[in-house]
């Protein structure tokens, strides 16, 4: 029951703030302000994982998210030395903010109808929860990338060494 | 009622690991000062008390009641919480190093760690690069070109080296096993260190390097570079807000080298079978050796370019460690 109490009181807490933050992202003029509540809301997502019961998951968020991905977000920020937006800007509507508004909309519909109305077709592992609290969870999500994922896991790899490569030969034709 | 036992070990575990590392984070302060004039061939502060082992309150003191400057143009948020990030990251690290075994104590059995987390080595390398964000912003935040070019020295460094870091310590966790440090420690036990019996001599070395680089220290205390930078990030810095960036890298400096312990040198595992709750006597006398081998090597060695740098950490570090790695599977493989 405390246990019970104790969860929500923290699920809230880190919703709320974690809401907060992304309003905050959009909202601040400073660039490196906004870097600051986008990681600010990824530590909440992590939470979020937490207590879900995926420690891995959170971890990796915290890690690649708001840890390295992050730094270097700042880091370029830093060297193009972005200066504080003006504070009015016209309001034209271009092709390209038409676009990004409908795009934005169909995703906000799509989650809505994930979340209310359509039933995940999750199917049963064999990682129920006391497997994975006797085994750990980073065993079930080791075993299962390195068998029943392991092509898609590769297939992914080759396409982050593609990606490597395009950004050397990018950065090779400047000179 | 279980819950409330819980509550107080954890809390009473905490206050220990916070009041013992603080204490050892004011003294490191003095001890550093002492070894390195020792080195220099001079006496080091000797005016406070004998031996001047009142330095550290003393200094705690003066940087309390210094004023506390705030550039006038300076991102004002930003410049308050960049040294709180660091001293924050820093402190917690320990949570998950254990400094010793399993005890009795009232009859309930109280293991010397403060969380037994199952990815306690993720949470180690995710804390630390939240940690690298003080020393980034607090120079961004400044608005001062030494500082900026301070924190982007940082930024660049702390990316190429935590890369091998991270790497460095892939052989410990294939032979392991697991992330948990616990585990590793146990798995030790008997003199079975990682660093000699398993062969992870060399990731050893590498891992105290780029522990160095992590940390900032000379030589590759880029950020802070007095000779060119006057100081880089912290350059703007003043009264306790200094003295928590200062407390913040000798937090991290013995986190650096507890982590080494426990993964390379066996953690509290030692001669003379001592009982479990003497046991971190080991853990204490390792970490302590490291702490003044890295204290030492500061007095040594002079510091490196900053391309320099780079260029080692990116064409020799990162090669070796992940050579390492096919190293270590293959003596895994051999050795079964």
């Amino acid at each position: 029951m405390a246990g019970n109490v104790f969860y929500w009181i923290v699920f809230v807490g880190t919703a709320l703030t974690a809401i907060f933050a992304a309003v905050m992202v959009i909202t601040r003029r400073s660039p490196i302000h906004s870097a600051m509540f986008l990681i600010l809301n990824f530590l909440c997502i992590a939470v979020l994982y937490l207590l879900l019961n995926s420690q891995f998951i959170a971890i990796v968020q915290v890690m690649i998210y708001a840890g390295a991905i992050m730094m270097l977000v700042i880091f370029v920020i830093m060297l193009l030395n972005v200066e504080e937006e003006e504070r009015r800007r016209k309001i034209s509507a271009s092709p390209a903010q038409i676009i990004g508004v409908v795009l934005v909309l169909i995703l906000f519909a799509q989650l809505i109808y994930g979340v209310g109305v359509y039933v995940l077709p999750g199917e049963w592992s064999e990682f129920t929860r006391e497997r994975i609290t006797q085994i750990g969870d980073i065993k079930a999500v080791a075993g299962l990338l390195f068998t029943k994922f392991l092509f898609p896991f590769e297939v992914a790899s080759i396409l982050l060494l593609v990606g490597i490569i395009g950004a050397v030969i990018l950065s090779k034709k400047e000179r | 009622m279980e819950l409330v036992y819980f509550l107080i070990e954890t809390i009473v575990k905490v206050g220990l690991v916070f009041g013992v590392l603080m204490g050892c984070v004011a003294y490191l302060t003095l001890a550093e000062r002492k070894i390195l004039g020792r080195i220099q061939v001079r006496y080091g502060p000797n005016r406070v008390w004998p031996f001047g082992l009142g330095q550290p309150i003393a200094d705690g003191i003066k940087a309390f009641f210094k004023e506390d400057v705030i550039p006038a143009k300076a991102d004002k948020p930003l410049f308050v919480i960049a040294p709180m990030i660091s001293i924050t990251a820093a402190i917690s690290l320990f949570a998950v190093i254990p400094f010793g075994g399993v005890i009795e104590f009232f009859g309930r059995e109280v293991s010397l760690v403060i969380a037994k987390l199952d990815i306690g080595l993720l949470y180690v390398f995710a804390i630390a690069s939240l940690g690298e964000y003080g020393v980034v912003l607090g120079g961004w935040s400044s608005y001062n070109k030494y500082g900026l070019m301070g924190a982007l020295r940082a930024a660049a460094q702390m990316i190429s080296y935590e890369l091998a870091l991270a790497l460095s310590v892939m052989g410990v966790l294939m032979i392991a096993g697991t992330l948990n440090l616990v585990e590793i420690v146990q798995q030790q036990a008997g003199w079975h260190w990682n660093a000699f019996y398993h062969f992870q001599f060399f990731p050893f070395i590498f891992y105290l390097i780029c522990g160095l680089a992590e940390i900032n220290r000379t030589p590759f205390d880029m950020p802070e570079a007095e000779a060119e930078l006057a100081c880089g990030f912290n350059i703007e810095y003043s009264s306790m807000k200094f003295a928590l960036f200062f407390m913040a890298e000798y937090a991290h400096l013995v986190a650096v080298c507890a982590i080494a312990t426990t993964l390379f040198l066996g953690g509290w595992d030692g001669p003379f079978n001592l009982p479990p709750y003497l046991s971190w006597i080991w853990f204490v006398a390792k970490t302590g050796i490291l702490v003044y081998f890295f204290i030492w090597q500061r007095g040594t060695f002079p510091r490196l370019r900053y391309d320099q740098i780079m260029r080692f950490g990116w064409k020799f570090l990162l090669p070796l460690t992940l050579a390492n790695i096919f190293g270590t599977g293959l003596y895994m493989v051999l050795t079964g």
